[in-house]
């Protein structure tokens, strides 16, 4: 073990914790000892109220949607990039990183204007009967489009980094494309591919900005988790608005740490880094 | 298999995928979804926004509280993001050049901001400074306005870009090492000296990037704002929440001209980051 030899270190590691204590800790700390102000009784009573139930699930179902779609099309995405070469790819991997660029927003804004009857896609969407603004459909979509680029960037150069030995190694062993896809290729960048969808849903669960202005926000129907907090914050109710953000904050938490298990117990399970 | 030494291996082994009925219609059905997905929603905004002509649109965004709110989101961000600069390059020389007890513990907590929904955040941030908070009866007392103010914006700006710069930086500091600094340091340079000539030329691509992707997250926020600001027309307003307004007073030309405005500068964003990776590229040859 060397000695340190640089200086600024308690400068350095000072100014962070003071950043992140003030700045990130505290709030969220704030945030708890208010939740568990309110009793458990309560608290219960508020997470288990049929509003609130009703937002819990049609957040949980879009958010699910809205991933196992990123999954797929993230998944094909980053292999496109990393693999192939054509004309205008610059472009498509500048592409990416626009859900991320664009305010939500305008994202929600935009996706409304495109999904309204007489928009660009409601339009021909209206005439086989599928109505996409104010839908459960409409709030998995604006999902999707925020969380895009989150399986896309963590993939992508882990596949451009596989070594491609491997591959041809099984391929020389008469291996096909599908069980070299299955179990080579798979296996080595599957932990990147769950952060990736872990942080897209956790993402699309807590996504405010661009899913209020395409889900109509009917109580009980198309109201999410975060908007119902809003509302309780706007009618004054800090209980609830307490009771609901503890909620989410804990559910971002148990993702992370949920993650993180399946990560190392694959790592251990296949030898893969 | 008998005539496999006679070929190089590079012809007689396919990569995986590469089949022309395969990659070929990969490649387009990505193209196709991304154009819909991503190119509809931004050519729609600019359609929209000028659907009625230039001198519409110049006359919607010269609305005084659009105006104000293009200030607004301005002066946050040049407060902000300097700020993140600065805590940036501090937590990942801490974390990056150095190993101490509960590093990947403050490498996690620098993370925590991308999980946690923005409302959630300034829901926090009510809880600390509003009038129900941990210090809210202090500082009324005091007679400081944090809440439904400029103050609560910085913060909850703060909060959420907190790991912008760190994250961009610290995988870097890391792989760099400290043998340069200890030459540097050696020679007799003082602390600040080796800093400014030898670090900080080494991550000023990655510094300039991370700003780039705070500044465009600062300049777009919405939810955490919109629980911290109060939403005070031509107040507290920012850009973003005074696209929602004009859209909630169905003013939806203003607000897609306001929105066109935000997507602007996302589009630079995306181009200004080109731009930083390709010198990057050819100063690393």
């Amino acid at each position: 073990m060397r000695r340190r030899t640089l200086p600024g270190f308690s400068l350095a590691l000072g100014t962070t914790v003071l950043y992140l204590g003030t700045i990130v800790l505290l709030p969220l700390a704030a945030l708890m000892l208010k939740a568990a102000d309110i009793g458990p009784e309560r608290f219960v009573a508020i997470i288990t109220s049929p509003r609130s139930l009703a937002a819990i699930s049609v957040t949980l179902t879009t958010a699910l949607w809205a991933t196992a779609f990123n999954a797929v099309y993230g998944l094909a995405f980053a292999w496109v990039l990393a693999r192939y070469d054509f004309p205008g790819k610059r472009i498509l991997d500048a592409v990416v990183d626009i859900p991320f660029a664009l305010p939500t927003a305008v994202a929600g804004l935009a996706l409304t204007a495109l999904f309204a009857k007489n928009g660009w896609f409601g339009a021909p969407l209206a005439e086989w009967g599928l109505q996409v603004v104010y839908t459960p459909l409409g709030i998995a979509i604006a999902m999707a489009f925020t969380s895009l680029p989150f399986v896309v960037r963590t993939v992508q150069p882990v596949i451009e980094d596989l070594a491609h030995d491997v591959e041809e190694a099984a391929r020389s062993l008469g291996a096909s494309d599908l069980d070299i896809a299955r179990r080579v290729i798979f296996p080595a960048i599957f932990p990147a591919f769950l952060a990736g969808c872990s942080l897209a849903f956790a993402r699309s669960l807590g996504e405010f900005g661009a899913v209020i202005f395409i889900a109509g926000n009917q109580p009980m129907k198309t109201e999410i988790v975060a908007l119902l907090t809003f509302i309780r914050l706007e009618e004054f109710d800090y209980p609830a608005a307490a009771a609901i953000s503890a909620v989410m904050l804990l559910a971002a938490f148990a993702l992370l740490v949920a993650t993180n298990a399946i990560q190392a117990w694959h790592v251990r399970r296949a030898g893969v880094d | 298999m008998a005539d496999r030494d006679t070929l190089s291996p590079r012809r007689a082994l396919r990569p995986v995928g590469g089949h022309p009925a395969f990659k070929g219609p990969l490649i387009a059905l990505v193209v196709i979804v991304t154009a819909l997905m991503v190119g509809g929603p931004l050519a729609v905004i600019f359609a929209s926004a000028f659907s009625s002509g230039i001198a519409a649109y110049g006359a919607k965004l010269a609305d005084p509280a659009t105006l104000h709110a293009i200030f607004l989101t301005v002066l946050v961000a040049l407060v902000v993001v300097p700020i993140n600069i600065a805590f940036g390059i501090a937590a990942a020389w801490a974390v990056g050049k150095f190993d101490f007890p509960g590093r990947s513990l403050l490498i996690a907590l620098i993370d925590v901001p991308y999980s946690v929904s923005p409302i959630v955040a300034g829901v926090a941030y009510l809880f600390v400074y509003g009038a129900q908070g941990l210090f809210g009866p202090m500082l009324e007392a005091a007679g400081i306005k944090i809440m439904f103010a400029l103050p609560a914006i910085f913060l909850a700006s703060m909060f959420v870009t907190a790991p912008y710069v760190a994250r961009e930086l610290i995988p870097l500091m890391q792989a760099q090492g400290t043998d340069e600094e200890e030459a540097a340091l050696s020679l007799g340079a003082s602390g600040l000296r080796t800093f400014i000539l030898v670090t900080l030329p080494n991550i000023r691509w990655a510094l300039i990037y991370g700003a780039i992707l705070c500044n465009a997250r600062v300049m777009g926020e919405f939810g955490a704002v919109s629980v911290v600001s109060g939403n005070i027309r031509g107040v507290t307003n920012t850009l973003p929440l005074q696209v929602e307004l004009l859209y909630q007073d169905y003013n939806v030309a203003g607000a897609f001209a306001a929105a066109s405005v935000l997507a602007l500068i996302g589009v630079a964003t995306i181009i200004a980051r080109g731009i930083v990776e390709r010198i990057q590229r050819k100063a690393e040859g």
